[in-house]
């Protein structure tokens, strides 16, 4: 079982599991920081000083605090690590609610067609236009009210604006796939709708479900952040978030003061370029027409010796 | 869409047809969201600071104590004729807003489409010309991170390590964006200090579009390095150039006049495409650099929680992206004639 799912990273090559590796190791990094954040910070996210004693306010990085402290007496240190885990349960939330009813979604419009399916790809593809941001805005100030700021809210937030990509990728392969022999050949036998949408269509339509998921993870750790940069999403007394701190931040890049910026942003940088890249590297490794394969192609030597061609050679 | 309709005005009218439902669907979701939501808008934005008594007469004024579905009609009515209603914080119309702060988000986005340009093509270009050197990996890996670096945080850094350093406007002195009183003509800044001819408030205004069109021309550059480099490398394979080189031409005219000019073709479609992205990105910069757009606006009625005003600025954005997609698709249509079929 384990030597199969690892037989399309075996055939990969090169650069394709370079990038997948780093992508991997970083993210696991993350996930590490996110876990084991209580052990990992020195203090807590909220954490204004010791006992009776605070911390410096905007003091640089030191011994004592690594990343310097904020103008509310914060260790960044902390909160970046703390962040981690605001930010991965959030992420890992929306793509979950929104795979599942994506592909539901999708499955189900693909399947049945006539005119739901219709209006849903109608739906979805004015959704799909939206810019994503405004979505994410609007829904979470909406929800900020009856559930709060806390990481349910700002996950759902997030939820709606990728549910659309499950939903056209799997309504698509549905489509197509529903004409096909084997499904024609389960009708035959009598078998149910639900069967055939669960036990045959369902594991043929959703193998590029987990490439568009880390991408959009990737993206969604970019909203969230963006959210609460603009005073949405996650509430500063709920958690560390990345976003929010950066907002707070903006008074103090006008008086020099760099590190209670840069090192959430880094952060944020860090984990989405890492999850681009598990993203890129599962797709050239799933999907086979992006594998580059070992094939000597055939080249005529270029005519003059200057200009070297950069096509050919191994592939 | 239907084959062989391959004239041009069939093409638009098709087109426009289309923008129909989704304007239509658009509007209704943002109504829905916004309207039907728990709470009241007026109590939720100044609830705190009128009595009953008066909070009911707001309510009236904006017709929100009529039937949701005659306020939906209102609603559909009013934005087709332009009308986006009035905030409710300080009862202003947000056609004035749109047209006070517009401009500043106008010129903040095409600026930062000419650098996303300036910078995007040429380094698509070299890297999708030597795919797989350091060269190429060295790009790749730029437009990666400006692309996942968040345009605050970049906008930020720059501030930090750009701004401060050469004594460039940071965004506490962004806004007012210039020091010079400019006759406010057409409400974008850079206009109207051409229109004014104050060679000094040109240069302090162009001073202080600098930044914020950087940072967020560089998060757009990551889309357009990423397109150019996969164009060339698509075009490098076509049979047309295996073709020019048969023919002997020198491999540096192969490259420039058939790979590069083709792999240039997309890009508009890709300027359509980008249009939500760069008013999320614009949203974002302005905040950053307190920029006086659309973008700080809506910020500070989000901030306010009013709802009308958040309202009305989302349903004109989304109308700006429906709409330029649309110019988008038609002049695509004209310079590629396979698009129409």
């Amino acid at each position: 079982m384990f030597n199969r799912l690892l037989s399309p990273f075996r055939s990969t090559t090169g650069l394709a599991r370079w990038i997948l590796l780093t992508g991997v190791v970083i993210t696991v990094v993350f996930v590490v920081l996110a876990v084991f954040a209580p052990w990992i910070a020195p203090f807590d996210f909220n954490q204004r000083g010791i006992g009776a004693d605070k911390f410096p306010k905007m003091a640089p990085p030191s011994g004592e605090h690594w990343f310097g402290t904020s103008d509310q007496f914060f260790d960044v240190f902390s909160r970046v690590v703390y962040g981690a885990r605001t930010a991965l349960t959030v992420v890992a939330l929306s793509v979950l609610f929104s795979v599942v009813i994506g592909v539901l979604l999708g499955l189900l419009s693909g399947y049945l067609g006539g005119w739901p399916d219709r209006v849903m790809v109608f739906v979805m593809d004015a959704l799909y236009a939206f810019p994503s941001l405004l979505l994410a805005i609007v829904f979470s100030f909406l929800l900020s009210g009856p559930l709060g700021g806390g990481v349910v809210a700002a996950a759902l937030s997030l939820t709606t604006i990728y549910i659309p990509q499950y939903f056209r990728v799997v309504r698509n392969t549905t489509v197509s796939a529903r004409e096909a022999t084997y499904i024609e050949a389960a009708r035959a036998l009598g078998a149910k709708d639900s069967t055939i949408m669960g036990r045959y269509l369902f594991g043929n339509v959703i193998q590029s479900v987990p490439v568009i998921g880390t991408l959009n993870a990737a993206d969604a750790i970019g909203t969230l952040a963006a959210l609460g940069f603009l005073g949405l999403g996650i509430q500063p007394n709920e958690a560390a978030e990345w976003g929010y701190d950066l907002s707070r931040a903006l008074d103090d890049a006008s008086a020099g003061i760099w590190w209670t910026s840069f090192f959430p942003g880094m952060a944020i940088v860090v984990l989405v370029v890492a999850l681009t890249l598990v993203g890129e590297g599962l797709n050239e490794t799933i999907n086979p027409s992006l594998r580059k394969r070992r094939i000597r192609k055939v080249v005529l030597p270029p005519r003059e010796a200057s200009t070297t061609s950069t096509e050919g050679g191994v592939r | 869409m239907s084959a062989g309709s391959g004239s041009l005005p069939r093409y638009i009218v098709q087109r426009l047809l289309l923008i129909i439902p989704m304007v239509w669907l658009l509007l209704t979701i943002v109504f829905l969201l916004l309207r039907v939501a728990p709470g009241d808008p007026v109590s939720a934005s100044v609830g705190d600071r009128l009595s009953q008594e008066a909070l009911d007469v707001r309510r009236a004024a904006l017709g929100l104590d009529r039937p949701l579905i005659v306020q939906y009609f209102d609603y559909l009515g009013d934005v087709l004729t332009l009308d986006f209603g009035n905030t409710i914080s300080d009862n202003r119309p947000i056609t004035s807003i749109i047209t006070d702060n517009g401009g500043a988000t106008l010129t903040l986005t095409v600026g930062a489409f000419v650098i996303a340009m300036l910078i995007g093509i040429p380094l698509g270009l070299m890297a999708g010309r030597r795919r797989d050197t350091v060269g190429d990996v060295a790009i790749r890996t730029f437009g990666v991170v400006t692309y996942a670096a968040p345009v605050f945080f970049i906008g930020l850094m720059m501030q930090l390590w750009v701004a401060a350093p050469l004594g460039w406007p940071t965004s506490d002195i962004a806004s007012p964006i210039t020091k010079f009183e400019v006759e406010p003509v057409t409400h974008i800044l850079l206009v109207d200090a051409f229109l004014s001819g104050n060679t000094e408030a040109i240069g302090d205004v162009l001073l202080h579009h600098l930044l914020p069109c950087l940072t967020l021309g560089l998060l757009l550059s990551g889309v357009f390095i990423r397109l150019v480099r996969v164009n060339v490398l698509q075009t490098l394979k076509g049979d047309y150039v295996e073709a020019a080189r048969a023919r002997g031409i020198a491999e540096k005219h192969v490259i420039r006049r058939h790979a590069f000019r083709n792999a240039l073709v997309p890009v508009i479609t890709v300027i359509g495409l980008q249009v939500a992205l760069t008013l999320s990105g614009a949203v974002l910069t302005e905040r950053t650099f307190n920029w006086p757009g659309l973008g700080t606006q809506l910020y500070n009625y989000l901030i306010a929680r009013d709802y009308a005003a958040v309202q009305g600025i989302i349903t004109f954005f989304a109308l700006v992206v429906v709409l330029v997609s649309l110019v988008i698709d038609i002049v695509n249509a004209l310079i590629d004639p396979r698009v129409r079929y």
